[in-house]
């Protein structure tokens, strides 16, 4: 008999062969993050003893931890495949940024926008997500295979119904498809599935001594001299690690001291709070990420 | 504020040793719209502490603004994520949801009990091991109720809970639960399930949902994460004859070629005789690849590579099997459809079929009945509309392989995807094959155009490419053909050469001449069409009246006027056959362009320049031009 990650294993690995299967210019949307390490060694399962036949795309917002891009590098370098680093050079040039533009306004810019560029540069007709439904309330009722129109929007009332393991791959021109094959993952079978396999992950997930500024109830890493301090706000060196990596300014920390995946596992297992707790994004409004996906965010 | 300590040590340990070797139970919960589904999977995530702090905050806020269980936390709201059903209060989509014990990881679909949303109850039970029927207890066994029963047991879910909830508003009134029990047996029994197990609880309240309830010393039976946790649902799939769809052809270099895919059912080992199902051409298994590396067996529910002794024929589509239990092999069997579309099934329509791993063009050939899901009563139906089910044959354009559904349900299952869409339109479950001579049934269709043009998968019409002489007609013309016959579209080129040197071998350059050619040409271009195919005639039809003519001679918006223009001096220029230069000599007489009219259209469907554009392009721009205007 499989057991849960054997299963979930299998499953996921059959989305990634579909993909390779039936489109014609497929993408790894690849974060740095726990989900992308997961979502990466499983297709260098599925096509072994080939190397996976898409690139990867990271949607650089230039706000990523620095120890982030340096395990980018390092992973595409390491496992010998194709890295595509993209960055809104619009935005750039307008200064958009996540501490004056506010949250919103810099996750559009630099994310959403960025990411619509990269995808209609290359004519991507299929890009896989890291994304798990337990993320959050609009994710439970996403597809594995999410349909998009043109203008890359989810349309959540007209998605194709998906039976048994049998996916419909059909889209007309200018039309793509994201996949999301850590569907039905959750957090703690990332975890144990990383545990179980011995996966490289970005080393900020675990706990050490870190420069931390407390603003707005988060705890906020200083990573650069382009976080200024406002009145009263000082940094202190605590012991602290991430449940989730996106832009540093926008990604709180946890006070931790779980320094190995086995007291990660060990300390989810007790946890109290949901991992996207950390993410400002979520939080802007009501119903704040189906409006995202809905203009095409990931 | 300094961090909690982690877990002791030791229960630690404990605990990740169990948990990579849970065992993985996918269940769907399924009632009306106000029996509790919601609350219900908002009380097992919260009983099992799958809620965390900041999200049940976030409830009790929305549990003021929306809630309808006054200052109660209200469960429901947990679950209904998409906004629109926050305002409306209800479910539209079937959501997935996960929850874990200390022996199973769950996947719970939450499926809408909208009449209209039946589809989404039938995407949840696809994949379902255990349904969870809801039955209000106040108002017991419903038509509802019928109908998810009767689509949990169509689509193969052998276990069923009956969960018989708002129980404290029968004061947990034993009478009233034995009450329901037997009305439902009295359902149930047609349905075969193999266990049915009813349990009176209150999800709202908590009473046997986790925890067992002190309100029903009468009830004995397990709370519901007891018999959730506790059901044995494995089938013996590993016991069945070996199936591989082929997924991928993995082929990274000149020595390695790897057939990849989920293996539907059986086990399979190196040294094995397998079998391609549609060729029957077999070979023995050289090595196999799992997840956990290089191994000498694998079975179903595995993603495996195998690779062969032999170079035979196996690609995406094609089935591997156990040589001495195959598949069905056809192109004509019987169905049980699942509608899902606004447009309805129509027999007599080309849709495309999808298995696993399969896509051939399919027609519905007959709809035999359709099932009344309350009563299950057949029905006569011409057309299945939107959520509704009948029993159908069917026809591919190829033979596929494949099992009856209750044999399995990766072999045994496809969906139906609208051509002009892309629409999922309906899924199907695989019954049997028919012989193709004994059960070739189309007394739904009069044998006429539109049958002969369906069995084809195109719309029949004509090309009518018109042009001076070195225009680029003749080149256009066998591109065209070239492409439409590797799409698969059944064609034909009429032009001078094969018209001229039989049927018109007695006609001359006159205009008397051309007039009767032309019209001789329409004629049979008319007769080809009607027989189903696309026609593509290349002529010079110099003369407006010629091409009404034979515009008119076919149904309206099934001649494609075509203008192949290139201005005089190039076509002279590319002179392909020298004609111009012999026309100029005097040597030929009626040259169009040269001593005779050529009257350009001035309604043609398509104009094409040809001076500065690649006939590659042209072709490309006219099968876009057809494709748009649905002739394929």
């Amino acid at each position: 008999m499989q057991t849960h990650l054997q299963r979930l294993e299998a499953e996921s690995i059959h989305i990634l062969r579909e993909v390779a299967a039936t489109f014609a210019k497929p993408v790894m949307l690849y974060s740095i993050g726990k989900d992308s390490a997961v979502m990466l060694h499983l297709a260098m399962k599925a096509f072994y003893p080939a190397k996976p036949p898409f690139p990867l795309l990271h949607v650089d917002t230039t706000w990523k931890f620095k120890e982030m891009i340096r395990f980018r590098d390092e992973t595409a370098k390491r496992l010998g495949i194709d890295l595509i680093v993209h960055i809104n050079e619009d935005g750039v040039r307008r200064n958009i940024n996540p501490f004056d533009s506010g949250s919103n306004l810099h996750t559009h810019v630099m994310k959403t926008e960025a990411l619509r560029q990269a995808l209609d540069t290359h004519g991507f007709d299929a890009a896989f997500g890291g994304a798990r439904r337990d993320e959050e309330k609009s994710r439970a009722k996403e597809r594995v295979f999410s349909f998009r129109n043109s203008g890359h929007a989810w349309d959540p009332k007209n998605q194709r119904p998906e039976m048994w393991k049998i996916f419909n791959t059909r889209i007309g021109k200018g039309e793509s498809i994201r996949v999301f094959p850590l569907s039905n993952w959750t957090e703690i079978d990332i975890w144990q599935y990383i545990l179980q396999e011995d996966i490289p992950v970005v080393p900020l997930y675990f706990a050490a001594r870190r420069p931390i500024v407390e603003r707005d109830g988060m705890l906020i890493m200083v990573d650069d001299d382009r976080m200024k301090l406002h009145p009263g706000e000082t940094i202190q060196e605590r012991m602290v690690r991430f449940r989730t990596l996106g832009c540093y300014p926008l990604t709180g920390a946890i006070d931790s001291p779980a320094d190995t995946v086995e007291a990660i596992v060990g300390e989810m297992l007790t946890a109290r709070t949901s991992e996207r707790q950390g993410r400002l994004i979520d939080r802007d409004e009501a119903g704040s990420m189906e409006k995202k996906k809905r203009e095409g965010y990931f | 504020m300094p961090a909690e300590p982690s877990a002791d040590e030791a229960s630690l340990r404990t605990e990740l040793g169990r948990q990579p070797n849970k065992s993985l139970l996918r269940f769907l919960t399924c009632g009306s719209v106000d029996d509790g589904k919601s609350t219900l999977i908002g009380r097992l995530l919260y009983d099992t502490k799958l809620i965390f702090e900041d999200q049940l905050a976030a409830l009790e806020r929305d549990s003021h603004r929306y809630g309808t269980t006054g200052d109660d936390i209200d469960f429901a709201l947990l679950i209904d994520g998409l906004e629109a059903e926050r305002e409306q209060g209800i479910t539209i989509d079937v959501a997935y949801r996960y929850f874990a014990t200390a022996a199973r990881k769950f996947i719970v679909a939450d499926t809408p009990g909208h009449e209209q949303y039946t589809r989404n109850m039938a995407t949840g039970a696809s994949t379902a091991d255990v349904a969870v029927l809801l039955v209000d207890a106040r108002k017991g066994v419903l038509t509802q109720t019928r109908r998810h029963s009767f689509i949990a047991s169509l689509l193969g879910i052998r276990h069923v809970v009956l969960a018989i909830n708002k129980i404290d508003l029968m004061d947990y009134s034993r009478s009233r639960f034995d009450e329901i029990v037997e009305d439902f047996n009295a359902i149930g029994a047609e349905m075969r399930f193999e266990s049915v197990v009813p349990i009176p609880m209150s999800a709202r309240h908590g009473d046997n949902v986790t925890a067992r309830s002190t309100h029903m010393p009468w009830y004995d039976g397990p709370t519901l994460l007891e018999h959730l946790e506790r059901i044995d649902v494995e089938e013996d799939l590993a016991a069945a004859p070996f199936r591989l769809p082929v997924q991928y052809v993995n082929r990274p270099n000149l020595d390695f070629r790897g057939f990849a895919g989920a293996v539907a059912a059986g086990t399979v080992k190196t040294g094995d005789t397998v079998a391609v199902a549609l060729s029957g051409k077999t070979s023995r298994v050289k090595a196999i690849f799992t997840p956990q590396g290089e191994a000498t067996e694998a079975e179903a529910g595995e993603a495996v590579t195998l690779q062969l002794e032999d170079e035979i024929d196996v690609s995406r589509g094609s089935m591997l099997v156990a040589p001495q239990t195959r598949p069905h092999v056809a192109d004509q069997f019987a169905a049980e459809m699942i509608w899902f579309d606004d447009h309805h099934l129509l027999p007599g329509r080309s849709y495309i079929l999808r298995t696993e791993t399969q896509q051939v063009n399919a027609t519905v050939t007959d709809l035999k009945f359709k099932t009344n899901v309350d009563t299950m009563a057949h029905e006569a139906a011409k057309a299945l509309e939107i959520n509704e089910i009948g029993t159908c044959t069917l026809s591919t354009q190829t033979e596929i392989a494949f099992d009856s559904y209750g044999f399995n349900r990766s072999t045994g299952s496809f969906v139906l995807i609208d051509r002009m869409t892309n629409a999922t339109a309906g899924a199907g479950l695989f019954r049997y094959p028919l012989r193709r001579s004994a059960n070739v049934r189309w007394q739904a269709l009069e044998m006429d155009r539109a049958a002969r043009a369906e069995i084809k998968h195109q719309k029949p019409g004509v090309i009518w490419l018109t042009g001076l002489s070195g225009s680029g007609k003749s080149t256009i013309a066998n591109l065209l053909d070239k492409q439409l016959y590797a799409q698969g579209h059944h064609t034909y080129v009429l032009d001078g050469d094969n018209v001229r040197h039989g049927l018109n071998r007695d006609l001359g350059f006159t205009e008397a001449d051309r007039v009767e050619n032309i019209r001789r040409v329409a004629e049979v271009a008319a007769l080809m069409a009607d027989a189903g195919l696309l026609v593509i005639v290349s002529f010079i039809s110099p003369f407006e009246a010629e091409r009404r003519m034979a515009r008119e001679r076919l149904p309206a918006g099934d001649f494609v006027e075509v203008f192949v223009d290139a201005p005089i001096e190039e076509c002279v220029r590319r002179d392909p056959k020298g004609l111009y230069a012999r026309a100029q000599r005097g040597e030929i007489a009626n040259f169009t362009g040269i001593d005779s009219p050529y009257e350009a259209p001035e309604n043609a469907e398509i104009h094409l320049q040809t001076k500065g554009t690649s006939p590659e392009a042209s072709v490309e721009f006219l099968i876009q031009w057809l494709r748009d205007n649905r002739f394929m």
